[in-house]
């Protein structure tokens, strides 16, 4: 026990201190506080969810979105942890522990979207098994609860469990760890497949209402997931003396291209499926694509993002530009937001427009709602900066028992 | 009372008066359990919060909490609005499915229902408005000899693709066209029908299935109701409902104590709170005792008609029997208990 939390101690300790670029970069993520803190207070204390954009008409939008889209970077670690263990891809030893963190941390902030869209965050427990009403297997937003729990679940043990025995350099129970991270593997896919039914099964709204969602929402995530991997990877490798491999790196790049691909040729199954016929289920698609009815504030929105994933995807397909270590790092983080805002933006929003009934709305967030956003995702990388040092920490050997030092223990 | 409560009909039918009598029995019965409890106002207020709070969902409440339950929230609305208000738990009747027909011939786009309806079930007034029941005005079919030629390709020799022609532009009166914002000087206007839109309480409602904690539920009068003090407002409900009928609080709800209808109903028309959903439920406080909705009573041209769907004596029964009769958007296979008629 004792041991224990002298490592939860020395991990975070270490997470926190850095020099002094890394206080500049928490410093400014810490301005976003502020507002979020003031945005957060107006929607669950003072007025309720009426000071953010949503209409009866939309009634899902940014916050959803957002959730949808970090579920997919939950499970892109799976990208890492994947070839590393069952492919026995050396390279990525470094690796694997980065990709772990940020599972944690997409998960967390998950869940953080998920109280800002509900209308009574005071009320989660009724969702609890037993105290309250668990509407499971009927509602699949019960699979998602039990799905994303598990996954955290998962990660921590995975993660932690490999990283105190490394703190307190005793070596692996082999046969314990293999099972959870061969579970983590399949459950990463779980997670974004149900969230994608979450959707999908919505009969009344055709532009979810397909079955390529789920392979569509892995694909993308997959492409996300590893762009912000390697972004991350190239700023550990400069900051820090961990040591990370550049096959290690252009493995990740090429599996942000290779689900790229699959997804635009998703994406081009979809607009041609939708759009030749062109029936009223198709609406919802045209009204992202071109607007209808001269609403059309969804229109750049949509075009950034596709324009974006293509151009990534061209470029990332030569091999020159991906092995180049200063343009990788722009095309990943504009790849990042370009599938941000189809899938945490236009796809939620264009779903709910038309409504049911055929009316034609049109959804703008507020400031609000904007700076509870920003400052989520400011909390989020807060979280993933603080984890992902602390992890480097472990790997280089700098958080360790005194009792450890300096022994070799091989590991995972 | 009790002597009333006991002649149940056993079998599948029963006669409208039957159906009055037993209603009127069992909702008295509750409230005036519920009316003999007295707490001091300023804790009350906390201990009720509090209470509330902690309460289970209806569904599962013994006789007894449900009496507690709305012992409480009669304290708490009588203070509220400054007027006695009335929580009614009367729950659905034996052998009684409701159902609901309207007469698009006849309707006239009026809104006397919406605004009937508003002010017999509490909505909020405005920030947000609050309406259960939308009016979609239907453009009426619209071709012309002139227009026959235009459209487009519009070369002879370009014969290949679509081909689309003037008349092709026009509305033909499906509900796409459709808009329920209208504001004309009178109604009905020339070129339009009315096509009003409420819950259609489905027999396969979909809103049931995804809501993840089973706030909303069906009751075996076949209306679908919403526990609004379990819902955690997740909005799955909006979501998945094919006919746009649930509307959300999303801010407090602005309910005039001088409108406030102090008739209420648990599952009805009590007043809500922040943060949850709500939807028509064809008026179950006045229905479970007999009486017609606010909808139908108000309707000018008797459009609107409503009983029970296991009497083959009721209006509605009669409807489905002799009238021309269709459901919105059946394709959903959610087997509405609205239905839709023409003479
Ligand atoms: S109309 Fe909508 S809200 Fe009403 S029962 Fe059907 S699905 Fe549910
Ligand atoms: S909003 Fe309320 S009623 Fe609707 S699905 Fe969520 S918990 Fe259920």
């Amino acid at each position: 026990m004792k041991n224990k939390v002298s490592f939860i101690v020395d991990f975070f300790s270490y997470g926190l201190k850095g020099g002094s670029s890394y206080y500049a970069w928490l410093g400014i993520l810490s301005l976003f506080i502020l507002p979020w803190a003031y945005g957060s207070y107006q929607q669950m204390v003072a007025k309720g969810m009426i000071v953010a954009g949503f209409t009866d008409q939309i009634s899902w939008a940014v916050y959803e979105g957002n959730f949808v889209f970090l579920v997919g970077v939950a499970a892109a670690a799976v990208t890492v942890v994947f070839p590393y263990y069952v492919y026995n891809y050396k390279t990525l030893k470094n690796v694997v522990l980065i990709g772990e963190m940020l599972a944690i941390t997409a998960v967390l902030l998950v869940m953080l979207f998920i109280i800002y869209h509900m209308g009574r965050p005071d009320r989660l427990w009724h969702l609890a098994p037993i105290i309250g009403i668990f509407s499971w297997p009927n509602s699949i937003l019960t699979w998602d609860v039990i799905v994303l729990n598990g996954y955290l679940v998962l990660n921590l043990i995975c993660a932690f469990y490999n990283m105190y025995k490394r703190y307190t350099g005793q070596p692996l129970n082999e046969k314990f760890y293999m099972t959870f991270v061969y579970i983590s593997i399949v459950w990463a896919l779980t997670i974004h497949t149900v969230t994608a039914f979450l959707m999908n099964t919505m009969a009344t709204r055709p532009m979810w209402f397909h079955s390529l969602m789920p392979l569509k929402f892995l694909a993308t995530a997959f492409a996300a997931g590893p762009a912000l991997i390697i972004v991350a990877l190239l700023t550990i490798r400069k900051n820090t003396k961990l040591e990370i491999p550049d096959e290690a790196i252009n493995l990740l790049s090429q599996i942000v291209v290779w689900f790229l691909g699959i997804a635009l040729f998703l994406l081009l199954s979809e607009v041609v499926t939708e759009l030749y016929p062109s029936t009223e289920h198709s609406f919802q698609l045209k009204y992202a694509l071109f607007g209808m009815f001269g609403l059309s504030k969804m229109v750049p929105w949509s075009w950034t993002s596709y324009l974006v994933m293509i151009g990534s995807f061209v470029l990332l397909l030569i091999p020159r530009v991906r092995k180049n270590y200063t343009f990788l790092p722009i095309i990943c983080i504009s790849l990042f937001i370009g599938i941000w805002i189809d899938k945490g933006y236009a796809l939620v929003i264009s779903g709910m427009i038309p409504s049911p009934l055929g009316e034609f709305s049109e959804y703008t967030p507020t400031w609000i709602e904007i700076f509870i956003i920003a400052g989520n995702w400011a909390i989020g990388l807060m979280i993933f900066t603080i984890l992902a040092k602390g992890a480097v920490g472990v790997m280089l050997g700098d958080v360790i028992h005194p009792s450890a030092a300096g022994k070799e223990v091989a590991h995972h | 009372m009790p002597a009333e409560e006991k002649k149940e009909v056993k079998g599948t039918t029963i006669s409208r008066r039957q159906f009055f009598k037993q209603a009127g029995a069992v909702s008295a019965a509750v409230a005036a359990a519920a009316a003999s409890s007295v707490i001091a106002p300023e804790e009350a207020e906390a201990r009720t919060t509090f209470a509330e709070f902690f309460q289970n969902n209806y569904r599962l409440m013994t006789d007894e909490e449900k009496k507690e339950a709305i012992a409480r929230l009669e304290q708490r609305h009588s203070e509220e609005y400054g007027k006695k208000v009335t929580v009614d738990g009367s729950p659905a009747m034996k052998d009684v499915l409701f159902g609901y027909a309207l007469n698009i011939q006849k309707c006239i786009g009026c809104r006397r229902c919406v605004y009937a309806c508003v002010k017999e079930n509490n909505q909020s007034r405005h920030d947000t408005e609050i309406q259960w029941i939308r009016v979609i005005r239907m453009e009426k079919g619209n071709f012309t000899v002139d227009d026959m030629d235009k459209g487009y390709p519009n070369s002879p020799n370009e014969s290949f693709g679509i081909q689309v022609g003037g008349n092709a532009y026009k509305n033909a009166g499906v509900a796409l066209e459709g808009q329920h914002y209208y504001q004309p000087e009178r109604v009905p206007e020339k070129d339009a029908f009315y096509f009003p839109v409420q819950c259609m309480q489905c027999e396969k409602p979909p809103c049931v299935k995804v809501c993840p904690v089973r706030t909303t539920y069906r009751d075996p009068d076949g209306i679908v109701v919403i526990d609004y003090n379990w819902c955690i407002g997740c909005r799955m409900c909006m979501g998945a409902c094919p006919y746009w009928a649930r509307r959300f609080n999303w801010g407090d709800p602005n309910l005039p104590a001088e409108e406030m209808n102090p008739k209420t109903h648990y599952l009805g028309n009590r007043p809500r709170m922040r943060g949850v959903v709500e939807k028509c439920t064809f008026c179950l406080q006045r229905t479970r005792k007999g009486r017609y909705p606010a909808c139908v009573e108000v309707c000018p041209v008797g459009a609107r008609k409503f009983g029970n769907l296991l009497d083959p004596e009721s209006e509605v029964r009669k409807i489905l029997d002799r009238k021309k009769v269709f459901r919105l958007k059946a394709d959903m296979n959610t087997y509405p208990k609205f239905f839709y008629f023409i003479d």
